[in-house]
């Protein structure tokens, strides 16, 4: 307990420094900080005896005595990064440990509808575009890390789409981590603001080229204006030295269609909130994830569908794939207001464990205040079918193959639900790839006769 | 030297005897039938040929084309030209038809030291079987057996057995549940695939089939023995009269069971 508490004071001190360093900043900017901090500091790091957090355990990170990554001189060149470039790409923004690298980012050729910046000179250019949406939808005293990134919150992602522009290719963001020796901790945030009648996909990528551990815990508020169609994706591929909070707080006005897409390929502890708030009548939402893990990773999905308007219909996909020690989490909870009648929601997870050792907790959440509505869930824990595994061995499919094209198969369910364009080219090459390290050790002993291979459940309320 | 030869193979599922001594010979060029009733183990002969691990070899030989098929894996026997049509084909979704089967044959090109065949060669050949089977062709697309009904699975299952070309084709039940027209058409993949160089073990509860893929040899099992064996007519005979008495003829002549 005395380690933690000392480590909460350590915010403390980080804090005074960073607002020392931000003096120019606006008013309102420093006052939300304090706020945030005040809070955080009140908290401090959940536990696994918030309900919220139960299946999942953050004193590593409590424990971790992580300083603000510094502003190293660009070590980096473009060179660097071709590999992490998404071939027809809009435009590519790089973030070096939270701070925007114009020098490292493409965005030449951007429709006259697209504003793209870092965050931090769209407060100086324009703080007012910033101030108007800033803050205003993720809920800092729900969950103590949003808490902590609006504390530190410095620079990310602007981005703001004009009415009616149709973007066909996605905007790139790109998160590098570099700490190296000792513990680094970077909290980007991200505004994304979509106006009417917009079409437009985000890409928000997280790598590390360092070697170091590495807190990265970020927010992102989207907003989706009336009509708008907005695809985004949250793509971890981080080392196993890493971990990786993020939190996706969407705010969708009438008729607005917004597809999350997230992919857990890496990471050591990851936490992926999707929080989307249907506020407007007759919007839609996707959300659609898998989650591939290995080794001791640990994949947490917090998914809080709020539905506050009638004629909404959202549907969630899960799809959890887990070797070696890794534990999966998918927490799945659907809140219907009282107003918000004729909503349809829908809730579906999957898991597949490799290993006698992999775990998986799922658990769904449905609180109706509202009284014509169709929700469902329901979730599979199982293993490769040994049926499946037999047919295919039975056509000359040799056994490794075989796991492998049923393993692409369970994951392809997932690719299936994205957009056929680049971002979902970019999908499909990194779940391919990332399905190599799985699956590579052979149990006999899964062909056992009689052993329960497959729990199921289902309800509808 | 016959292509299939089996001799005292004895096999047994968690701990039940099964097959109690199976002696088979099948020649390349030659269709046989192996009929009994549920529960004679006529699947679980199916199963042990294509290698099926769930089943254990207590004692016996099999050989194939020269080579112990009981030392090799399911794949290699695939490799080496052994196919079963599934009872129950797997449904498995995410995977396509075409895809499937193409990985499948280059599997085996692979193994034989051919070159893999790429999606444009593939496809003549392909549709040529499609036509064959009278399949839809946008079922092809699809996943594998995803949302097929009965009769579309086991005419997959043929389609499957004439694209790969196997030297053995076990049908293990693959009449049961079809409707005459469905029926027709996979006998007549069957039949097209007749040859010199190819031997088939049709595995049937009943008659109906025979009348279509009219066999060399009729085998009778019962009880996880081979009680007798004749020519077509045999087929007839059991129709008319069942298996009952076959099975009361069979009993003087079996060791008490263990």
């Amino acid at each position: 307990m005395t380690t933690a508490i000392a480590n909460i004071d350590h915010y403390l001190e980080s804090f005074t420094e960073f607002e020392k360093q931000a003096g120019d900043d606006p008013r309102w900017l420093k006052a939300l900080r304090e706020t945030a901090l005040a809070r955080f500091l009140e908290t401090g790091f959940p536990t696994t005896r918030d309900e919220d957090w139960r299946f999942t355990n953050v004193s590593a990170i409590a424990r971790t005595r992580f300083s603000r990554a510094g502003k190293r001189p660009a070590g980096l060149s473009s060179a660097d990064l071709g590999a992490w470039k998404i071939p027809s790409s809009a435009a590519q923004l790089v973030f070096i440990d939270g701070r925007f690298a114009r020098s490292l980012s493409t965005l030449e050729g951007l429709s006259k509808g697209v504003t793209l910046s870092g965050l931090n000179e769209q407060v100086r250019k324009q703080p007012a575009a910033v101030e108007a949406h800033f803050g205003r939808y993720v809920d800092i005293r729900r969950d103590p890390f949003p808490a902590l990134n609006t504390a530190f919150a410095e620079d990310g992602a602007y981005v703001h789409i004009r009415r009616g522009t149709v973007l066909s290719e996605p905007i790139h963001l790109l998160f590098v981590s570099t700490a190296e020796d000792t513990p680094e901790m970077s909290h980007p945030r991200n505004l994304l603001v979509v106006e009417e009648e917009c079409q437009a996909t985000v890409i928000e990528e997280y790598i590390s080229l360092g070697t170091g551990s590495v807190l990265s815990n970020s927010v992102t508020e989207l907003v989706a204006g009336e009509s708008a169609n907005v695809v985004h994706y949250m793509i971890v591929r981080e080392p196993e030295e890493t971990f990786n909070i993020s939190t996706l707080r969407i705010e969708q006005a009438r008729s607005a269609s917004v597809a999350s897409h997230s992919l857990l390929l890496g990471g050591g502890l990851v936490r992926n909130n999707v929080h989307p708030v249907l506020r407007g009548e007759g919007g839609e939402c996707l959300i659609n994830g898998l989650f591939v893990g290995n080794g001791r990773q640990h994949l947490d999905n917090y998914m809080l569908v709020e539905h506050a308007s009638p004629h909404s219909s959202s549907r969630q996909f899960y799809n959890g794939i887990l070797d070696g020690h890794a534990h999966g989490v998918f927490h799945g909870r659907i809140v219907v207001h009282k107003d918000a009648q004729k909503t349809d929601a829908k809730q579906t997870n999957r898991n597949l464990l490799l290993s006698d050792d992999a775990q998986v907790d799922t658990k769904p959440q449905l609180e109706i205040y509202a009284d014509d509505v169709k929700c469902t869930h329901g979730a599979t824990i199982g293993q490769i079918d040994e049926n499946a595994l037999f047919y295919l061995e039975s056509r000359g499919i040799d056994r490794v193959s075989a796991r492998r094209l049923l393993l692409s198969a369970f994951a392809s369910e997932c690719l299936a639900r994205m957009r056929a364009d680049a971002a979902r080219a970019h999908a499909d090459e990194l779940i391919h790839q990332h399905l190599l390290s799985v699956g590579n050790t052979l149990s006999e002993g899964s062909a056992e006769p009689g052993r329960p291979t497959e729990r199921t459940w289902e309800e509808v309320g | 030297m016959s292509l299939l030869e089996i001799k005292n193979l004895h096999v047994t599922v968690g701990g039940h005897e099964i097959l109690k001594g199976i002696d088979l010979k099948l020649n390349a060029g030659e269709v046989h039938s192996i009929m009994g009733p549920n529960g004679s183990g006529k699947s679980t002969l199916a199963q042990v040929l294509s290698r099926r691990e769930t089943y254990q070899v207590t004692s016996g030989e099999v050989s194939f084309n020269g080579k112990d098929l009981l030392a090799m894996k399911p794949e290699e026997a695939a490799c080496e030209g052994v196919f079963m049509a599934f009872q129950y084909p797997v449904e498995i979704p995410g995977i396509g038809n075409a895809y499937f089967l193409r990985s499948a044959l280059n599997a085996i090109r692979k193994y034989r030291g051919e070159d893999e065949m790429d999606a444009m060669d593939f496809l003549p050949l392909f549709r040529e079987k499609v036509k064959l089977l009278e399949m839809d062709e946008k079922l092809m697309n699809r996943s594998l057996n995803e949302g097929f009904s009965g009769g579309e699975k086991k005419r997959n299952e043929i389609l499957q057995m004439a694209v790969l070309q196997p030297k053995l084709a076990i049908l293990d039940e693959t009449d049961s549940g079809l409707d005459i027209d469905a029926l027709r058409i996979v006998a007549k993949g069957v039949n097209a695939m007749r040859s010199p160089e190819r031997a088939m073990l049709v595995v049937t509860h009943y008659q109906r089939l025979l009348n279509y893929i009219v066999p060399d040899r009729v085998h009778v099992l019962v009880d996880g023995r081979i009680v007798r064996s004749g020519g077509p007519d045999l087929a007839l005979e059991l129709e008319e009269k069942g298996y009952s008495w076959m099975e009361t003829e069979a009993r003087p002549t079996a060791p008490a069971s263990a």
